[in-house]
């Protein structure tokens, strides 16, 4: 994501679980991705629990789920279907990526980057808001059967 | 000699691998050629420490010494420990001062034993003008602990010095401080830096406190050195069902469940090693997994007391 040409100035925090330590300042966050690896039952159980820590607010636009692993079948623990009910409970979009895999990871940053203007205020006239709902109405419509 | 001094020379010697030890010796250079050359080298590893302590003790080696032998060790090893880089900042306009390696070092070593009580202090000149600092913590009431060292190398025709990452962070702003009292420049803008983008400052990591507390869980279940190789491991267990829930049928039932078992891998230990620092497992792990080598078994079987 940092490699991406930004004119807007980008931070990145990278932490473990949620809550995040307290006794730090930080600027305001813009946008929360929750990464899943499939292959991890263990990712999974950790993003569940730190989703409880997340204010409310967030999840108008600016929670976003990331699962890696899909690729490799052979290699998961946890069912697509899982990740794709937990976006669908929290009303957030739920994106697939190998990560490990350079190029999708190199398509995957360019996304999230706009993704991140929008979510910033940094685009005029778009919202996260408005974001959600025009992510939203992509979706797949047999999701509600779920 | 003193007991603590030839602890901290068995300790320091043994951690050294066989097949570095000659090199590493030699390139100390407090024992001879010739000294060298009366011990056997192809006895055991704690019978050749042994008469290595023998021999520093009889050519009087002191506490310098083995701190030496120490950063000679660490600078064989450096690529195990991570690094900070600190940059000095200097006035604009200001001249570059000729340097003096030798009033460096001279006055380094006064600043900090002036501002702390117990320190030990080790200089060692290494290529491109840089020299290897060895600085062992202490405290106003306990001697240096020689087991914990911090190293600052620093490059004197540069404006940085690399530390080697140190749980007294407090002690940080300190060498800071002996820096800018020496060159009477002000430091410091702390960065993180190595050859891995993953260093940029823009990326902060939240957890660091945790990834390195992990890390050093890890370093000591496992040690340093790589594990040895084992493809597998096998767990029996005859255990009744056990849940932090109330009742339900498998926590009545009397009979132990059985079930089996088994960890394969081309590098097993290797690969649990690996868990924690990849975020797959807690740190520490569980001991019926790191007492594989300590055991020395690989079958195992599980009952209740």
């Amino acid at each position: 994501m940092l490699k991406e040409d930004c004119a807007s100035e980008l931070k990145v925090h990278l932490a473990k679980s949620l809550p995040l330590p307290s006794n730090v300042t930080r600027p305001r966050i813009d946008l929360i991705m929750f990464v899943v690896n499939l292959h991890s039952k263990y990712s999974l159980r950790n993003v569940e629990e730190s989703l409880h820590h997340v204010d409310a607010t967030f999840f108008l636009g600016r929670v976003g789920f990331l699962a890696t692993g899909a690729g490799r079948e052979s290699h998961c623990s946890v069912h697509r279907n899982t990740v794709v009910k937990l976006a669908h409970t929290y009303r957030s979009p739920l994106l697939f990526c190998d990560l490990e895999v350079e190029g999708f990871r190199a398509t995957m940053a360019q996304r999230l980057v706009r993704m991140l203007q929008i979510c910033a205020g940094h685009v005029p006239g778009l919202s996260a808001l408005n974001l959600l709902s025009l992510l939203r109405s992509s979706e797949n419509p047999s999701l509600e059967d779920l | 000699m003193d007991e603590t001094v030839a602890e901290f020379f068995k300790r320091t010697i043994l951690k050294i691998p066989m097949t570095e030890m000659m090199t590493i010796l030699k390139a100390w250079g407090f024992l001879s050629e010739n000294q060298l050359q009366t011990v056997n080298f192809r006895q055991r590893k704690e019978s050749l420490v042994q008469d290595l302590v023998l021999l520093c003790e009889k050519k009087r080696a002191s506490l310098n010494d083995a701190a030496i032998l120490d950063i000679v060790y660490t600078q064989f090893h450096r690529h195990q420990k991570v690094w900070d880089v600190f940059r000095m900042s200097r006035e604009p306009g200001e001249d570059i001062d000729l340097f003096d390696m030798e009033q460096f070092k001279r006055s380094f070593k006064k600043i900090l034993q002036r501002a702390l009580k117990n320190v030990t202090i080790s200089f060692r000149d290494a290529e491109e003008n840089a020299v290897w600092i060895r600085i062992a913590w202490g405290s106003q009431y306990r001697k240096p602990n020689q087991y914990r060292p911090v190293y600052v190398v620093y490059y004197s025709q540069t404006p940085y010095a690399f530390t080697s990452s140190s749980q007294l962070r407090s002690n940080i702003p300190l060498l800071g401080q002996t820096f800018e009292t020496h060159n009477s420049t002000t430091p410091l803008q702390e960065r993180s830096l190595g050859l891995d983008i993953n260093m940029d400052s823009r990326i902060i990591h939240e957890n660091r406190i945790e990834k390195e507390r992990v890390q050093r869980v890890t370093q000591e279940t496992f040690g340093y050195y790589p594990q040895p190789r084992l493809e597998f491991a096998q767990y029996k267990l005859e255990t009744k069902f056990k849940s932090d829930l109330n009742g339900g049928i498998l926590a009545e039932r009397e009979e132990p469940l059985r079930c089996l078992i088994k960890f394969s891998s081309p590098h097993l230990l290797e690969a649990l090693k690996a868990l924690a620092p990849a975020g797959i497992a807690d740190a520490p792990l569980s001991p019926l997994l790191t007492c594989i080598p300590n055991k020395g078994m690989n079958y195992f079987k599980i009952r209740d007391k």
